[in-house]
């Protein structure tokens, strides 16, 4: 479904130059999940802009579903892309109601039977027609996030980008929206790239997973393999060490990775 | 460790916070008690839960329409809850320290990071300019930064996240208080940078013999690096827990949140939700 080959994203220019992505390939088959975890400035939401078109000037090769990407987006690709930002404080506008929010997205795509579409995006989400007519300053975070994923879905996308999804949220209602994401791939068949700093997030929800360190991969694996704690590369070693909560003697042995 | 209940350094007595709303008043802290001694001490509970506002209701930082009442909150001998403002400012730096979440925030955006250390001993010791540089620097190397002479110079928009939450601790420091409240202090670190703050934290608490409380969503962080745990919801203590006896938590509350955690190990089908009850909220109440 997604063949990235060469990746590389760039920065600035002459010596301000930041080789943001360098070198990143990766495929993902119709149906899959896969993970890109990895520390702040790894590069790994670079990736995710990057196919989603939000990131001009890349290099490299990127397909999705067979079809070549080129510098600009058709509108029709974003009908089968879609992304779920981090911050759902951030990605809703704050004077648009639900129903703005959600009718934007088919009006762009020139799609019929707005209110069916709008009410079952919401019964999907796990929020009734009563949400309609809000405000996102009137939704709770989770509520916030269940909308920004209905407004991905609406389209009926086959592809979803999820930007840290979770990571704004409290860990009970970070449980529920990861049994929505769940669900609604094993509904729909969709195919999740998501991108986490949180190793059991990203264990829980892919079957992939790609560890990112300084814009390139450091290694690829299965969950599986994470699982059983045995990760060929130093550097997820010590990002494992480090989910698993404080342990002075570990720390003492940290190391920086180049 | 010297048992940290037979000498409290802090002494909290049904301590409440309430925020007058034109929507009526929400209760934000509801009638809590607890000490610390020189000990960690760690406040865990989601957003809203009231971890906040207790560390800023013991400074006396509540926001303007805050409304704190305690039958006791002491000090070291010091009446928090009926001090004036003097003695307020006295306290806070001196012998209570803070430590905000997001250095990016907290720091000051025109002024070098070493002159804002600096500026925090001034405030608090008669000592010259030249004094407070040399105890700056000093600091610096005690917070583990590397070439401090060229960092004293820096502005806080050249740091990295986590050298900015050591230039907050060595602010925090250099007056050498009895007590930190850390709220948050690494929620914005990546997870390595993290534990290297901690790691810091801890081994001046141990060496420095001071009291300090955690404040933190993440309960696993929480047990792992502290003595005791608060667990707070809907702005009351649900539990107290030795924290290597987490795993042995009995309130349900504290149990559904330790559930609803993906782990690496564990597999990937539903998570447990956590099911919230309103009897939680009147628990523990005035005169439990």
């Amino acid at each position: 479904m997604i063949r990235i080959e060469g990746l590389g994203v760039i920065f600035g220019k002459g010596a301000r130059a930041v080789h943001a992505v360098r070198d990143v390939s990766f495929s993902v088959d119709a149906g899959e999940s896969f993970g890109l975890v990895g520390e702040s400035g790894s590069g790994k939401s670079t990736v995710l802009r990057a196919i989603a078109g939000l990131t001009p000037g890349w290099t490299g090769g990127m397909q999705v579903d067979g079809i070549a990407l080129g510098p600009k987006r058709e509108t029709a690709f974003h009908k089968h892309l879609q992304m779920v930002f981090q911050d759902p404080y951030g990605s809703l506008h704050p004077r648009h109601t639900v129903n703005d929010i959600l009718s934007e997205p088919l009006i762009i795509h020139k799609m019929d039977q707005h209110e069916t579409r709008i009410l079952a995006a919401l019964d999907e989400v796990g929020l009734g027609a009563s949400f309609r007519f809000r405000y996102p300053h009137q939704l709770s975070g989770g509520q916030r996030q269940r909308i920004a994923i209905a407004r991905a879905l609406i389209l009926e996308p086959r592809v979803v980008l999820l930007d840290e999804p979770t990571s704004a949220l409290d860990v009970s209602v970070q449980a529920e929206i990861l049994n929505l994401l769940v669900r609604l791939r094993e509904d729909r068949g969709l195919t999740y790239v998501m991108v986490s700093h949180n190793l059991a997030v990203v264990a829980h929800l892919c079957e992939r997973i790609a560890v990112m360190n300084r814009g390139q991969f450091v290694e690829e694996m299965t969950a599986g393999q994470l699982r059983a704690g045995k990760p060929a590369h130093g550097y997820t070693s010590q990002l494992l060490t480090a989910s698993k909560g404080y342990d002075r003697e570990a720390i003492a042995a940290f190391v920086e990775f180049e | 460790m010297t048992d940290p209940r037979s000498k409290p350094l802090l002494k909290v007595r049904n301590l409440s916070v309430n925020f007058t709303t034109p929507r009526g008043v929400v209760e934000a802290v509801r009638n809590i008690s607890f000490d610390v001694g020189q000990e960690r001490l760690g406040i865990v509970g989601e957003s809203g839960s009231g971890k906040s506002q207790t560390g800023r209701a013991i400074l006396g930082l509540t926001h303007g329409r805050g409304k704190v009442t305690a039958d006791e909150m002491t000090f070291d001998g010091i009446d928090l809850a009926q001090a004036d403002t003097a003695t307020m400012r006295a306290v806070r730096g001196d012998r209570i320290s803070m430590i905000m979440q997001d250095p990016r925030y907290s720091l000051n955006p025109v002024m070098t990071v070493g002159e804002q250390i600096a500026e925090a001993y001034l405030a608090h010791s008669n000592a010259g300019r030249r004094e407070a540089k040399r105890r700056a620097l000093e600091m610096l190397v005690t917070v583990r930064i590397r070439e401090p002479e060229k960092v004293y110079n820096l502005y806080p928009h050249e740091v990295s996240g986590g050298m900015g939450q050591r230039i907050m601790i060595a602010m925090m420091l250099i007056p050498d208080p009895d007590m930190i409240i850390a709220d948050e202090p690494t929620s914005a670190l990546d997870v390595t940078v993290q534990l290297q703050v901690l790691a810091l934290l801890d081994d001046m608490v141990r060496e420095r013999g001071m009291g300090l409380i955690l404040i933190s969503h993440d309960l696993q962080l929480v047990a792992s690096f502290c003595d005791r745990v608060l667990v707070m919801y809907g702005g009351q203590i649900m539990e107290t827990l030795d924290a290597d006896k987490l795993n042995e938590a009995q309130h349900p509350y504290t149990r559904g949140l330790l559930n609803c955690l993906p782990t690496i190990e564990g597999t990937s089908g539903e998570l447990p939700v956590l099911e919230r009850d309103p009897a939680w909220m009147n628990i523990g109440g005035g005169d439990a």
